[in-house]
């Protein structure tokens, strides 16, 4: 058991809650920072992966998690972003420049779509951010004097300063180095007035407004801030990808970002980190089961003697190929998770965290939902 | 010169007219409660006074000015808090967070110095923190400050909104029926709050409330509605013993 003795006001806004767990944090930047020297190269840029989901992730956490407005069409901000990068650097402009004039206009783009959010909630907001992206791609396809349309764009190397980024282990540190950056920065706004206006309006709007928040402004700023960080991941994902084409910042990228969420955990920033490990890292994870399944069950077979195996390795192999195999197991594990564990990957950790720091006086109950109150006719 | 006062109010809602020319004054420091039967407009003129509605007709006036157009979000500011007849927490945040966020209409610091958490920033958090620490030691839910809301029982969430209610410094402060869902116990605990927020915090307290026992235990006047109309005010006795109310609550 662990008890955080707290002597002054000052200790609850920090970062992090004590030095224990400040501590856990030191080790997995060490962790993090020496991966690349220890990992082959195809895993740094695996892991690169992740980085770039987890900004995306932290972005869409902002807006759906701690807000509590649904966007469908956040891939459209990614892929403004990336265009925006690509087509600045293409004109000679100096990679911070580019960078920073990308992230300006996606923002203003998230201001512009989170108009129509002041008066839409649910399942409309939903379908107003879904037509914007599909206007995007659209646009995406047919100004090609700037997006090359369907031909596509190629993205050269990030050069900073001088500085080149070409070196996969060097770009590793660039995204982790923007993640850090990333989710410092909404830690900040999560711990002061701003975030908690945000959370407000996730669980109540007429409470919030009468406590003084002003949904119109929070709201708008929601969206603009949660677009600026899709900007910024853009401006890596551009890099990261090499070459930009309109069908990559589909509905069906917004859909998978909107899984890294819901997966990761809603409402933390630790599920944006989680998810995006999950979304990033299940493609690679099963193009390996793919390549190894097949011929580990013939060796089992062989060994064994029991050739049924080798037919059923070979069976699996093929259906993994199959394509649709992978949205479709994207699915099954979102259902699962909304299923079984709604809080996501997070909640799940937070359990078992709290299961062994109380060991053995966890309470199963400790998690059981208490009875909720109708929130029908909230205003009589 | 008038501290609160909604002059001749009146809404439509499609054809039921929900309040129906309703006029009363609220003195500085009293406890002014307003009651009827269920659906007879007490709710709605709470959400008037938020803002939530435009009025038909008539004017609201607090200390003096005229808030009948200000929005809504700009009310807490004046010094107007509210709770809700059905509990309006932010249900998966802390009960302290929910308290801090009471005190956003006293919010100074900016988007940007947010965002780098500025020193200035953490300065003006642990003033909040101290508000907010003052509120939690009056009603006494030391105990509760870092749980969740939806963790928390029903009585604890009514006290809760009241203490996020005080959290924003009100001058007037709205509770719409304070004791529905308590027990016994919570409704007697209620009643010395609200008679210590009138006379230790010096706050003027606007009630809707139907404990009868509670409204005679902290109520200096009494406005009696039926069908959004006023029937009768004055103490609570006068307006108990008024043939009108009698005959409204009976459903003569
Ligand atoms: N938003 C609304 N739309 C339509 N009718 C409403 C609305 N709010 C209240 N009403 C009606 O106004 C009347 C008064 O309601 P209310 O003020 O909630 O009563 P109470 O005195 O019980 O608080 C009721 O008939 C109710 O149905
Ligand atoms: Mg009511």
């Amino acid at each position: 058991m662990r008890f955080a003795f707290k002597t002054s006001y000052e200790q609850d806004t920090n970062m992090f809650r004590d030095r224990i767990d400040a501590s856990w944090y030191l080790l997995l930047a060490a962790a993090v920072l020496v991966l690349p020297a220890v990992l082959p190269v195809y895993y740094v840029g695996e892991t690169t992966w992740v980085f770039i989901y987890a900004i995306t992730g932290v972005s869409l956490m902002v807006l759906v998690g701690y807000t509590g407005l649904v966007s469908l069409g956040h891939a459209a901000f990614l892929g403004i972003g990336a265009y925006a990068h690509a087509y600045f650097l293409s004109h000679g402009l100096p990679w911070v420049v580019s960078a920073g004039l990308a992230i300006f206009l996606t923002t203003a783009c998230g201001l512009v779509v989170g108009l129509p959010a002041l008066r839409m909630t649910g399942i409309y907001l939903a379908i107003a951010t879904l037509a914007f992206s599909v206007i995007i791609q659209e646009v995406f396809s047919r100004w090609e004097s700037v997006t090359h349309g369907l031909s596509g764009m190629p993205v050269g190397k990030a050069v900073i300063f001088g500085v080149s980024f070409a070196d996969d282990r060097a770009f590793y540190y660039l995204c982790l180095g923007f993640l850090v950056l990333a989710l410092w920065l909404t830690r900040n706004l999560l711990r002061a007035p701003t975030g908690r206006a945000w959370i407000a309006i996730r669980d109540s709007e007429i409470a919030a407004q009468s406590m003084g928040v002003n949904l119109a402004i929070y709201k708008s700023m929601a969206f603009a801030y949660s677009a600026g960080l899709m900007g910024l991941a853009g401006v890596l994902f551009a890099h990261k990808i090499a070459f930009l084409a309109p069908d990559i910042f589909t509905i069906l990228l917004s859909i998978q970002l909107l899984l890294l969420v819901i997966v990761g955990g809603l409402g933390s920033l630790h599920g944006a980190v989680f998810g995006a490990i999950f979304v990033a890292l299940l493609p690679p994870v099963i193009a390996i089961l793919r390549d190894s399944i097949p011929a580990s069950f013939h060796d089992v077979a062989t060994a064994s003697g029991i050739a049924p195996l080798a037919w059923l390795g070979d069976a699996i192999g093929n259906f993994l190929k199959k394509p649709g195999v992978e949205a479709g197991i994207f699915g099954l594990i979102l259902v699962t998770v909304i299923l079984v564990e709604p809080l996501g990957m997070y909640g799940r950790w937070v359990k078992l965290r709290i299961f062994f720091s109380t060991f053995p006086m966890y309470k199963r109950a400790t998690f059981k939902r208490q009875r909720t109150y109708m929130k029908t006719e909230r205003l009589r | 010169m008038s501290f609160f006062e909604a002059d001749n109010i009146s809404i439509n809602f499609g054809g039921i007219r929900a309040v129906d020319g309703v006029s009363f004054k609220v003195a500085k420091g009293e406890v002014f409660t307003v009651i009827g039967p269920n659906g007879a407009g007490k709710t709605t003129i709470f959400n008037l006074v938020s803002r939530f509605y435009d009025p038909t007709d008539g004017r609201l006036i607090f200390e003096d000015d005229d808030i009948t157009k200000v929005p809504s979000h700009r009310i807490a500011a004046l010094g107007i808090a509210r709770t809700f007849q059905n509990i309006e927490l932010f249900e998966h945040a802390t009960l302290l967070q929910n308290l801090l966020l009471a005190r956003h209409a006293h919010k100074k610091s900016g988007f940007f110095s947010e965002l780098l958490f500025l020193p200035s920033v953490r300065r003006l958090e642990v003033e909040h923190r101290e508000a907010v620490e003052k509120v939690i030691d009056f009603l006494d839910l030391q105990q509760y400050r870092d749980s969740f809301i939806v963790n928390l029982p029903y009585g604890v969430r009514k006290v809760t909104e009241l203490a996020r209610a005080l959290c924003t410094d009100p001058k007037l402060l709205l509770l719409d029926e304070p004791s529905s869902g308590l027990n016994v116990e919570e409704t007697d605990d209620m009643a010395f709050w609200i008679q210590d927020i009138k006379n230790l915090l010096g706050i003027t307290v606007l009630m809707v409330e139907h404990d009868m026992k509670l409204v005679s235990a902290v109520s200096d006047r009494v406005l009696a509605l039926n069908y959004g109309r006023p029937l009768a005010m004055g103490t609570v006795q006068e307006v108990q013993a008024h043939p009108e109310v009698i005959r409204a609550y009976l459903g003569g």
